[in-house]
């Protein structure tokens, strides 16, 4: 394993990890929230059982997300030097909005989470409501350094030399509200049908229990709102994709010529050699009204650039495959779930509905790092895109492979007893509810 | 007049004296769970687990704005740093992933003895890893054996030689026991039982003469170890004063440690601490990384710095209320009476 090689499967898989945990500690709290909420209103004990509930297991993750986003805080130096060196000025207001962020949320669960007997009941719920903020901006910020990475703005380069660096004009790059938009939704999209899944089997063993129906009611709801919107801002990325990054768009789609009235491709085996997508069912001249609104719209392709200037085609077209297939699967269910709540004015506990929600548990994870497949191999080879390459940017010390493997060890390690642990705290019926 | 890359460096010192007055002391709490020995070990590492709870995750962001500042403002310092620092900055990490895991995991994990054990270690252990690793950079950011090409920011030192040395392990082991010395203090305070009170002013002076030796061992070894510090603390006109400062505050915070005048000894610990990192900071200026890199010559540009500082500026009205309603909340007056242990986890009780 080359030493670039393994600093990119470290940074990849640091990512992947950590995003999982953050996804949770920016969604859960909404959970939360609702729960709580509903409980200052309605005083029903079982909303309060069930924010207590959610605020343990949001607690595990939490934590483990703190500590796994400090990992890559330094690893952004440990790996990328070069890159830090260049770009950690100009990115310098998001990371640092995004500390602030995370302050206010680090602090504010702190008082969430041990705090139920010892502060005001408005002033818990408020804290919640940081909680909720603290993590969102957090993960805006964080999402905004990225975009920068993708459409990189607010500076010139004179001589070789950056010079006048504008960190509010980087910060606004022209990438940085689709991409942002996205993931929020996505986050709470994800969590939303995650949740509803657990409460969804749960209730398929023990169906009158209350506490998994007010959780299942919760959880779906929201699951099934940010469902709905999440086309809409697909379509905002999409565009500004075609608009800024066509090569990473073309390796979405595996079109590899340049073209008007280019088909949108589902399946298919791109073939880098030959150049050619394979087996693709196309639909005509979608990708061109996708990508730009218009049937006729001009698709560049990827033989457009030299070979050494596209991404890995076959990965970055697969995921994106895969985001769009999981994206898809969970607005149906969401839409199932309000028609059978609307037509039957009860909460949809319909045996198969209960038991498509729970094949629905995973969906929103895997399609969040099926969209980072997109967007960070998609950008490649370029770290900051068509400015550095990945390959410039990493660190000169010698066997990487070994920091790789001890961290990846590690973090096999800390995800199964988080699940373990899940497993004890969440997936559990408290016996109280039992009937209606 | 204060420039603004300074100015970013003072929040940075003023972030890292916080960091180890708040989170250096939450690696203290693991310290001590790890030599929790007595009859009492139980409750003494139930102590410090109720502590902790509530606060270790804010305290830890410290550390973040440290970093984030860093690479923002002196960009090619955080290239320098966890170039040449890999190796100990890894095992820091690994560390605070550990001690934040193994923590967590422990409150919610089933509660036999076992598992319990099993996990207090990983988190003890962790907390002596992490703040020796920490000190260990430190150290060997001031020793000036790390260069680099100021033209190109090329590092010119191998990845082990600038740490792997005895200044910087002598460092990071006095890191270590400032640590366990302002844990040790704050829990005394932490209880009203007077025998653990006793077990924790026990450690506390341990950890204070602790801290003496391990201040001259590393004083002795900056003569060859890190001679830039060694001048500054050595021949500046400020230093010899502020030593003695530093010396005295030292000795009357074990003299109240002594006479059991907790609540003063709570003030003392921490002014001590932050004497030792200012008087640090002072000596080392104006290198940020010496002996290369000074402050003026890795700012980022003034248009980057300003920015910044209004951030920080804003930041600082929101986050100052905030931390201290946390610290209200946990560790105000009104605290002892209410705390429940079912609220915070505590030790298996093996009589039931």
């Amino acid at each position: 394993m080359s030493d670039l090689l393994a600093a990119r499967a470290q940074m990849a898989m640091s990512l992947a990890f950590h995003i999982i945990f953050a996804v949770v500690g920016i969604a859960m709290p909404l959970l939360m929230v609702i729960a709580e909420g509903m409980w200052l209103k309605t005083r029903e004990e079982v909303y309060l059982t069930l924010a207590k509930q959610w605020a343990k297991g949001t607690a595990i993750m939490f934590a483990v997300g703190a500590v796994s986003g400090t990992v890559l805080s330094f690893e952004l130096g440990l790996l990328w030097p070069e890159f830090m060196a260049y770009a950690g000025p100009i990115i310098g207001m998001p990371f640092s909005l995004e500390g602030l962020a995370f302050f206010l949320e680090a602090i504010f669960l702190g008082l969430y989470l041990y705090g139920w007997d010892r502060i005001p009941k408005y002033a818990h719920w408020f804290a919640g409501m940081m909680v909720l903020l603290g993590g969102t901006f957090s993960g805006i910020f964080v999402v905004t350094a990225n975009a920068w990475m993708n459409t990189p703005t607010g500076f010139s380069i004179v001589n070789g030399e950056v010079t006048n660096v504008d960190p509010i004009a980087a910060m606004l790059n022209p990438s940085a509200f689709s991409q942002a938009l996205h993931m929020t939704i996505a986050a709470f999209l994800a969590v939303g049908f995650a949740v509803a899944g657990i409460h969804a089997y749960l209730l398929r063993r023990d169906p009158d229990n209350l506490f998994h129906r007010r959780a299942f009611a919760i959880a779906l709801s929201v699951g099934t709102v940010f469902a709905i919107l999440q086309p809409i801002s697909g379509d905002i990325s999409a565009k500004k994709v075609a608009k800024y990054q066509p090569i990473k768009l073309a390796a979405m789609e595996a079109q590899w010529e340049t073209e008007r009235g280019a088909p949108l491709r589902i399946g298919g085996i791109p073939d880098e050699d030959a150049e050619e997508t394979r087996y693709a069912l196309e639909i005509p001249k979608a990708l061109s009204f996708l990508a730009h609104s218009d049937f006729n719209a001009e698709i560049i392709g990827l033989k457009e650039v030299p070979r050494e200037d596209r991404p890995p085609v076959t990965i970055v077209h697969f995921a994106f495959q895969i985001m769009v297939a999981c994206g898809i699967v969970l607005i149906i269910a969401g839409l199932l779930g309000g028609w059978l709540t609307w037509k039957h004015k009860s909460l949809p506990t319909q045996d198969w509905y209960l038991r498509f929600v729970t094949l629905c548990t995973p969906l929103g994870f895997i399609a969040i790092e099926a969209g980072w497949t997109v967007t960070e191999v998609g950008r490649q080879p370029w770290v900051i895109y068509n400015i550095m390459r990945t390959a410039d940017a990493v660190t000169p010390m010698p066997n990487l492979v070994v920091p790789f493997v001890s961290f990846t060890v590690l973090y096999i390690f800390l995800s199964i007893i988080v699940f373990v642990l899940m497993r004890r705290h969440i997936f559990q019926s408290p016996h109280s509810y039992d009937t209606l | 007049m204060l420039t603004l890359e300074l100015s970013v460096a003072c929040v940075m010192l003023i972030s890292l004296i916080v960091y180890l007055l708040t989170g250096g002391a939450d690696f203290g709490g693991g310290i001590w769970d790890l030599f929790a020995t007595g009859p009492r070990a139980k409750s003494q590492r139930t102590l410090i687990t109720q502590a902790i709870a509530p606060i270790w995750e804010a305290n830890h962001v410290w550390l973040i704005v440290i970093v984030v500042l860093l690479f923002v403002a002196f960009p090619v310092a955080f290239a320098t740093i966890s170039t040449a620092l890999h190796i100990p900055l890894t095992l820091m990490l690994i560390g605070i992933v550990l001690r934040g895991s193994a923590f967590v995991f422990r409150t919610y994990d089933v509660q036999s003895d076992t598992t319990h054990r099993r996990w207090s270690r990983v988190f003890a252990i962790a907390s002596v890893i992490t703040p020796v690793m920490l000190g260990i950079t430190l150290g060997a950011v001031a020793s000036g054996t790390i260069h680099v090409d100021v033209e190109n920011g090329q590092v010119e030192t191998d990845f082990i030689s600038a740490w792997f040395a005895p200044f910087p392990f002598a460092i990071g082991f006095f890191t270590l026991t400032l640590c366990a010395l302002l844990a040790a203090v704050y829990l005394t305070l932490e209880t009203e039982d007077p025998e653990l009170q006793e077990d924790f002013r026990r450690r506390a002076l341990i950890a204070a003469l602790s801290v003496g030796a391990m201040a001259g061992l590393s004083f002795i070894l900056s003569a060859d170890g890190a001679p830039t510090i060694r001048r500054g603390l050595g021949s500046a006109a400020w230093s010899i004063p502020f030593q003695i400062l530093t010396g005295a505050v030292a000795l009357w915070a074990i003299w109240t440690i002594w006479k059991r005048q907790f609540r003063l000894a709570r003030v003392l610990v921490p002014i001590q601490v932050i004497l030792i990192v200012f008087g640090w900071g002072l000596a080392q200026y104006p290198y940020l990384v010496t002996p290369d890199l000074t402050f003026s010559n890795t700012a980022a540009p003034d248009a980057v710095l300003r920015p910044i500082l209004i951030v920080l500026g804003v930041g600082g009205v929101l986050l100052v209320p905030a931390f201290w309603y946390l610290y209200a909340v946990f560790k105000g007056a009104a605290r002892k009476t209410e705390q429940t242990e079912e609220e915070v986890g505590t030790y298996p009780d093996n009589s039931a």
